[in-house]
């Protein structure tokens, strides 16, 4: 079979499938709609293994399909086409595995929904968009990709569209988005200038021949590359919800819960350390641009941690691990082991996606509930849940024993950590001793907190089986209405009545899901357990540099990933102790003295508010953005609109003509004798014209 | 020099009778003042040797315009105190501008004067052609403006049958002759016959 | 001391302004107002008759007298409406008379 057609039809099954659906899903059907979009991407599933297997174990070339031609203007050329090599093979089966098994399990969990049709449209056109951004031969079409993500997180997450906040969220997650979508159109600008081609075949055997090129502004001399690379780096960090616009990521958990497991813990938001290791060539030549990179994505990883160990709604937790997890990726590919940051990338997927998923069931049995604190003693009533739970957060925390093997995680995090050591240790990357040391501490920290969101959830008493407990509506239709705003710590067993308006059912009876929401709990549990050991070899270890085949560049001096086999065992064993310690101090909290952590919480403490709160990062943009463009567009509207352009335009116009012909009009006074005075007063200003013509 | 005196004198009296037919308090006063301005520009007139025109000014000006402005001011009862009011307001207004107006007359004359008109004259020049005045006139009046003559006396006519439009009153109760009607009399509509009863006399209602 | 044209256009200007003045000083009394057209008429006359006598050119008293006639007829037609107008008024204050007020 002729592999270039395979292709094309793998990345545009998902858009026929939404086109054909989104246009006419409401005559179809439900049960059709479901079917056609889930059964094409199954297809572009199976093409996607289909590549990817033939390049990992067969020996597949890289290629570019050509579909059409895009923009030609001048110097500027783009092309519609799809480039297979080791990365976009890496993200094709990424993107379409985690796919199909959200189409699936939506099934279940939109089971109550009015809106399926729509909803399976726009899963479907997001994984179009981002099959097109992984394929992309170009940057026009990378940006092509990266904007219809963005629209179709912003249509997802505001599927219910009636609830306020949703729809708030959207409007949030796309307006972040876009103050990086800025600074990545001012990064592609730059790279246009600078080398006069944005086709990346073309671009990337021209960088390092242009390494030291300066450029000139406000008096000093920036180097271009570097710029160039920041400029992208924004981009990145407004997809992937990187410290500064990270903002978006927690309000986005409004959408439904496959919604967040496909975006928002394996796609999307990697689209961003995906394009970091697609311009490799760049950031390999501006070491600055790296530097900011791997500072960045540290500083993310801790504070996203440190934010996450407070936060209540399960599924803000996992956002917030996401987050923390993605800038894992980003400072390993800040010090130079961008194979590392993709193998991370690759395994997260599938744990992440295992653990949103497995918290959507969580929330489906729990009829809707999302607060962790009206959960406790699900073990027994949602035993699949808990185990596939378990193995997830097993995979996230990274637990294995060096040498032996573990799960998923385990190999990911620790070649990322190690390489971290190893950039500081070869001097390569001075950030990455702070990487590091960030690394293994926001290890610890990733232990506790999903520690934390196991124990509170499947262990400890069934807090709903209490009285005057409040829980919320069943049924996903009311979620389009009911908004779930999060009382603060201290008020919750007080203000318990508060939602008393809400019908009640009779008494919670958790329950498992169904099997269409368990099948693919289960597909993505083998992923995060073999994923690791299976693939380690590949993507980072002996046959690296077959796989890769060029794909991912690295600079003369880059060492990094080989380095990450050689650094002292003290390195290799660290986070492993971290994990431990911070899975010892949830099991205390949450198990041994149970009750402790909710009395810690009530009593409000500053450290306590100020990590719930998120730093108050998002009261700080609302003061400083937020009101800023507002008194801004105050000025704008009743100075610069009102006073200078109506009072100068029209309404100062019609004014000045109201006034003057109201004086003018005061000389037709009926008088004659006045009109004779002006009769006379031209005679006299004629004569004096005379005298000036005559007498001159 | 006599004829210089004789300017200046004339002049002057024009001069003052002007402002005082505009500062007079009765309005007859105001007549009179005008009388006595057209004779001194007649006066003028026959300085500069243009006596038929001097003439035809006190015939007609004095004669027929001023004696009709007399009629008119005592024909008319007013109150001419109260007319006079705002006099001093509008005073210092008028005269800047009256005065503006002279300045820049009377430079423009001297311009016009010095500019070359008149250079060759030496006064006024009727003496020297032999013909008098109204010979001068009439020798260029029916023959090179006849048109305008005419149109002259078209004007008067119109002017006249205005006035007479403007000011006939038809008092209604005043009984007139209409000689058409008196003369058309017809015998059948003017007088009937009633038969009279011999010796029994006429009663009012028989002959109505 | 020689009489110049000049001198005879410098009457006509006083005279001219001064029935400008009059017209300007009574307002209210119409029979004021004519009288000082009449004597506007009158130095425009002057005029005239004064450059005919010193160009030695008979039109100018022609002019003259056509001015004549049609100030005649003006004053006719003037006193005709003044008394039109008293008789409709009782009075002759004109600048009560404002009903083309714009």
């Amino acid at each position: 079979m002729n592999l270039e057609l395979l292709v094309t039809v793998g990345v545009f099954a998902p858009l026929l499938g939404a086109l054909i659906v989104g246009l006419s899903g409401r005559r179809l059907g439900d049960l059709l709609s479901k079917s056609i979009t889930t059964g094409l991407l199954f297809v572009s599933c199976a093409i996607a293994w289909i590549v990817f297997s033939q390049w990992t174990w067969g020996h597949l070339e890289p290629f570019t399909v050509h579909i059409a031609p895009f923009i030609q203007v001048g110097d500027f050329e783009s092309n519609w086409s799809i480039r297979i090599d080791a990365l976009s093979a890496v993200m094709l089966v990424v993107v379409t595995s985690v796919s199909s098994l959200v189409h699936l399990y939506s099934w279940g969990y939109m089971a109550e929904d009015p809106d399926k049709p729509r909803f399976f449209a726009y899963l479907s056109l997001f994984t179009f968009a981002m099959l097109a951004l992984v394929t992309a031969a170009d940057f026009m079409q990378l940006f092509f990709g990266w904007e219809g993500v963005g629209l179709a997180s912003y249509l997802l997450i505001g599927f219910w569209y009636k609830k306020a906040t949703a729809s708030a969220a959207a409007i949030k997650a796309f307006v972040v988005n876009r103050v990086g979508d800025f600074g990545f159109a001012l990064g592609i600008f730059t790279v246009f200038w600078m080398f006069g081609t944005i086709e990346f075949a073309e671009l990337f055997p021209m960088i390092a021949a242009r390494e030291g090129t300066g450029w000139e502004f406000l008096g000093h001399t920036w180097s271009a590359l570097d710029l160039a690379g920041v400029l992208l780096f924004i981009g990145a960090m407004g997809k992937s919800a990187q410290f500064f616009l990270h903002t978006w990521l927690p309000d986005a958990m409004e959408g439904p819960t496959p919604v967040s497991a496909l975006i928002h813990a394996a796609t999307m938001v990697t689209a961003g350390v995906y394009m970091v290791c697609l311009l490799s060539p760049i950031y390999e030549y501006a070491p600055y641009a790296s530097q900011i990179i791997a500072l960045t994505g540290a500083v993310t990883a801790l504070f996203a941690a440190t934010v996450g160990l407070a936060q209540n709604d399960i599924k803000r937790v996992i956002a917030y691990s996401t987050c923390s997890q993605l800038g894992y990726m980003f400072f390993a590919a800040g010090v130079g082991a961008y194979e590392a940051a993709m193998f991370h990338l690759f395994t997260h997927a599938f744990f992440k996606a295992l653990l949103f998923l497995g918290a959507g069931s969580v929330i489906h049995g729990m009829h809707h509930e999302q607060d962790m604190r009206q959960m406790g003693g699900l073990a027994k009533l949602l035993p699949i849940t808990y185990a596939v739970m378990m193995i997830g957060t097993i995979a996230i925390t990274g637990l294995g024993i060096p040498g032996i093997g573990g799960f998923a995680g385990f190999y990911s995090k620790d070649i990322v950590i190690e390489s971290a050591f190893a950039a500081a240790a070869s001097n390569h990357s001075p950030m990455g001793l702070f990487a590091f040391f960030v690394g293994i501490l926001a290890a610890g920290l990733t232990a506790y907190y999903s520690w934390r969101l196991i124990f509170m959830t499947f262990h400890n008493k069934p807090v709903w089986k209490e009285e005057g407990a409040h829980h919320a509506d069943d049924h996903a239709s009311h979620a389009q209405l009911e908004t779930h705003s999060e009382p603060l710590a201290d008020d919750h067993a007080d203000h318990g009545h508060a939602h008393d308006d809400h019908v009640h059912h009779g008494p919670l009876k958790p329950h498992e899901s169904p099997w269409v929401m368990l099948v693919p709990l289960l597909l993505l549990s083998v992923g995060a357990v073999a994923a690791g050991f299976l693939f380690e070899p590949f993507f980072t270890g002996h046959h690296e540099n077959e796989f890769w085949r060029g794909a991912i560049f690295n600079g003369p001096a880059n060492h990094v990933l080989h380095d990450a086999h050689g650094v002292p065992t003290w390195v290799v064993w660290s986070p492993l102790v971290l994990t431990l310690i911070g899975t010892f101090v949830a099991f205390w909290l949450y198990v041994l003295k149970e009750g402790m952590a909710r009395r810690m919480a009530e009593r409000g403490g500053l450290i306590y508010r100020f990590l719930y709160n998120k730093w108050y990062f998002d009261e700080l943009y609302d003061f400083i953005f937020v009101r800023g463009a507002k008194a801004v567009g105050d000025l704008f509207w009743k100075i610069g609109d009102v006073k200078l352009i109506d009072g100068l335009g029209p309404n100062g116009a019609a004014w000045a003509s109201l006034k003057s012909a109201a004086r003018l009009g005061k000389i037709q006074s009926g008088y004659v004798y006045h009109y004779a005075f002006v009769m006379l007063l031209g005679v006299a200003g004629f004569l004096a014209f005379a005298i000036y013509a005559w007498g001159a | 020099m006599l004829q210089g005196i004789a300017f200046y004198l004339l002049a002057a009296v024009a001069v003052v009778g002007g402002l005082m037919v505009v500062t007079a308090k009765n309005p007859v006063h105001s007549v009179l003042w005008l009388i006595l301005t057209f004779f001194s520009s007649a006066g003028l007139f026959v300085l500069l040797g243009a006596e038929f025109l001097a003439m035809l000014l006190v015939v007609v000006y004095v004669g027929a315009v001023a004696v009709l402005f007399l009629f008119v001011v005592m024909m008319l009862d007013v109150d001419f105190v109260r007319l006079r009011e705002g006099y001093a307001r509008y005073l210092p207004l008028a005269a800047i501008v009256a005065g503006v107006l002279l300045a820049e007359m009377i430079m423009i004359s001297l311009v016009v004067v010095n500019g070359g008109a008149a250079a060759d004259a030496t006064g006024p020049a009727a003496a020297t052609t032999g013909l008098t005045n109204a010979e001068a006139i009439g020798r260029v009046l029916y023959t090179d403006y006849v048109y305008i003559f005419q149109a002259a006396g078209i004007v008067l006519l119109i002017a006249m049958i205005g006035a007479i439009v403007l000011t006939l009153r038809h008092k209604p109760n005043i009984k007139r002759q209409k000689a058409h009607d008196q003369v058309n009399r017809d015998r059948k509509t003017a007088v009937e016959v009633k038969g009279a009863v011999s010796g029994a006399g006429v009663s009012a209602e028989d002959l109505v | 001391m020689e009489i110049t044209l000049a001198h005879y256009l410098a009457v006509g200007a006083i005279l001219f302004t001064i029935g400008v003045f009059g017209i300007f000083v009574n307002r209210k009394n119409v029979i004021i107002i004519l009288m000082s057209i009449e004597m506007i008429l009158l130095a425009v006359n002057i005029n005239f008759v004064a450059f005919s006598a010193y160009l030695n050119d008979i039109s100018g008293q022609i002019m003259a007298m056509f001015v004549l006639t049609v100030a005649a007829a003006e004053a006719a037609v003037g006193l005709a409406i003044l008394v039109t107008f008293f008789r409709n008024r009782g009075d002759i204050a004109v600048d009560d008379a404002s009903v083309m007020k714009g």
